[in-house]
């Protein structure tokens, strides 16, 4: 019976299926962060267990680091470090440590050491996880009662979720990102369209994405509830892969790809349900409100709340505005900011930060505007060094950061001041996210640069040809 | 984890969908390394306003919801983070049971490890489940785990269906590594079988 990639990827991972029982599936790759797992290391302490698989977990700090360089002031904070550093000393488990020169998000340092690979579990304490299912791998978020059970055996009890095919079809116009892409598609489907689901990214669209964009998408994955989201291996991702430092070497690496290409679904399988998005019209995707469903195009408005059919929908949306300081059919356009998150999981790879850089290149940010890059490691940091990105950006008048979380969730010192109203690059824009009261919008890295430059939203596409702002 | 039967007392309602763990448990306190004592800080920016007073308007602020220990949830409930610390907090707070149309994956398995009930019902039986609780008295609502039941503050039984597994783990306050290293003879030969060395 022909197959999906989805079903392939839990079939090779059951350890145990029992009538009546959740399934037992073997995790091949643990990614370890400080803000989730000291509870579970204790766990492990009381219960006088170990870590069954330390080679097959890997630890960095990222959520509440620093991006300014010095000693940390926040004392929980660097406590909460301490313990990390102290538990994988203790339990055997890698560290890339702040100033390592390999620390940085997790899910930017999982594909770019090469340990992210397809055909993999991947878990981790974190709901952008997801991320990681852009390589053909099977990923998705675990809370941390879950980040200790894989610790203590290197399994996890799941329910085998529903599957979805989510096919975008068309071709993604010149000028638009996958950020636009996922935003677009969560905006159709709504926030919660994916519970349940294990979901398939496919179609011409998908496929002519670069891996980096691959990971935009799959990392939003849970922005709509979807369990996992996953794109089938390619020679995209073959290539992306080739010469990691932990992905297979020689010989290993040929037999490696042979067996990634099986991974694909095969053709005539089915899935529990099918959705198509297209994106021949797309135009760049602004959020207006605080979930990330609540989007629209650049070259739209604020929507009235009264055009709901629900009365749920109504009085969230009402909820919304009144947070977001916004009026029903307020233009997108034209509407003033004062702050720029470039930055994220979602959003602060090497070509990230070149899209960014190449709006920005040779112009100003506007004076009113607070602006700030955060790359997702050290080593896209220094790699954007290298290119000379840190001198567009610095020139420009954007902060030039250490690589962290950041203010995505803004539980290191960078977050917003009540009422300030941000263009960020990030995967969240709930109340209070980047800060008590901050007013996030969610746009793509080009999306960002532009309104920095313009201190207010403008159509990146429409850039070329308008006055830069003084 | 005590084993969790029967849930019952006062009923609380916070009728707004797509409520999100940040909202849940704000990100200041996640730097806590402690599972326990974030029942002061559940809701926090939602509960308190800047200079740390009450806001009279946030719904579980009302006197007729003081000491509820179920909660009356709107769709996607803990939707967003993976953070446990949502389910911690919400059962510190005094919580053992919340109904809802739908939860959010991680947020419902992270109820499930914590003892805290996530019991979903079909749209329009939460809506009258709401619609039956005084809100000028206060009510009184069951979750029985052990019937499959909720019983409303009208007394009408409402059966929900739950993960007979979860449920089992749930009545008999089972610990699920011990339940999996059961089957640690299966994990070595998968072990050994894929070359994991």
């Amino acid at each position: 019976m022909p197959e999906t990639l989805f079903e392939k990827l839990w079939k090779r991972h059951v350890v145990c299926e029992e009538a009546g029982e959740p399934t037992l599936l073997y995790v091949d790759l643990h990614l370890v962060h400080e803000v989730t797992s000291a509870q579970a290391f204790e766990g492990l302490r009381l219960g006088g267990r170990r870590v069954r698989r330390p080679e097959l977990t890997v630890a960095t700090m990222d959520h509440n680091v620093p991006t300014l360089p010095g000693p940390i002031s926040d004392d929980l904070a660097r406590a909460q470090l301490e313990a990390l550093r102290a538990n994988c000393e203790e339990f055997g488990i890698t560290l890339h440590a702040t100033g390592s020169g390999h620390e940085g998000i997790v899910h930017v340092i999982g594909p770019e050491l090469g340990l992210t690979q397809p055909g993999k579990l991947i878990v981790c304490g974190d709901s952008h996880t997801s991320t990681h299912g852009a390589f053909g791998a099977l990923a998705f978020g675990i809370g941390t009662s879950e980040v200790e059970h894989v610790l203590a055996t290197q399994t996890l009890l799941q329910q085998k979720p529903r599957t979805m095919l989510l096919e975008i079809s068309g071709t993604l116009p010149q000028a638009l990102t996958a950020k636009d892409l996922i935003l677009g598609a969560i905006g159709q489907v709504g926030v919660s369209g994916g519970v349940g689901y294990a979901v398939e990214y496919a179609g011409e669209a998908i496929r002519s994405l670069s891996m980096e964009q691959r990971m935009t998408v799959c990392n939003m994955s849970i922005e709509w509830g979807a369990r996992a989201g996953m794109v089938a291996p390619d020679d995209t991702t073959f290539a992306y892969l080739e010469g990691r430092p932990h992905a297979p070497q020689a010989a290993e690496w040929k037999r490696a790809v042979e067996d990634w290409r099986a991974l694909a679904s095969d053709p005539g399988a089915t899935y529990d349900t099918h959705v198509v998005v297209d994106v021949d019209d797309l135009v760049p995707q602004v959020t207006w409100g605080t979930n990330p469903g609540m989007v629209v195009p650049v070259t739209g408005s604020v929507p009235d709340p009264a055009s709901y059919e629900s009365a749920d929908d109504r009085a969230a949306a009402e909820r919304a505005l009144a947070y977001m300081g916004l009026r029903p059919g307020q233009r997108i356009e034209g509407l003033a900011i004062d702050r720029v998150f470039i930055g994220s999981c979602t959003n602060a790879r090497i070509e990230d930060l070149r899209a960014a850089a190449a709006v920005v290149a040779g112009r100003t940010v506007d004076p009113r505007v607070e602006a700030l890059v955060v790359p997702g490691s050290a080593s896209v940091r220094r790699q954007a060094e290298r290119e000379g990105l840190d001198r567009v950006f610095l020139d420009a008048g954007f902060d030039w950061r250490l690589a962290g979380c950041s203010m995505c969730l803004g539980m290191n010192p960078d977050i917003l001041r009540p009422g300030e109203r941000c263009a960020s690059t990030s995967n969240r824009n709930f109340e209070g996210r980047q800060g008590r009261g901050g007013r996030t919008h969610l746009v793509s890295p080009q999306m960002a640069a532009a309104a920095a430059l313009h201190g207010r939203f403008v159509d990146v596409r429409t850039l070329e040809h308008e006055p830069v702002a003084a | 984890m005590n084993p969790v039967r029967v849930v019952s007392g006062r009923v609380a309602v916070l009728d707004r969908p797509d409520v999100d763990t940040d909202q849940i448990i704000p990100k200041q306190f996640l730097k806590r390394i402690e599972r326990t004592g974030y029942g002061p800080f559940a809701f926090f920016d939602w509960r308190y306003d800047e200079d740390g007073e009450e806001r009279p308007e946030f719904e579980l602020n009302r006197p007729q919801f003081d000491g509820a220990c179920v909660l009356l949830a709107g769709r996607n409930f803990g939707c967003g983070s993976s953070r446990e610390h949502a389910a911690w907090a919400l059962s510190d707070y005094g919580f053992g049971a919340i109904v809802a149309p739908s939860f959010g994956d991680i947020f419902r398995t992270n109820a499930g490890k914590n003892g805290l009930l996530a019991i979903v019902l079909p749209p329009d039986e939460v809506d009258r489940l709401m619609e039956s609780v005084d809100l000028d008295t206060g009510s009184e609502m069951t979750v029985d785990l052990e019937r499959r039941v909720v019983v409303g503050p009208d007394g009408r039984e409402v059966p929900f269906e739950f993960d007979e597994d979860t449920r089992h783990r749930l009545l008999n306050g089972l610990d699920d590594i011990a339940l999996t290293l059961r089957h640690e003879d299966a994990i070595a030969a998968y072990e050994t079988a894929h070359a994991i060395a």
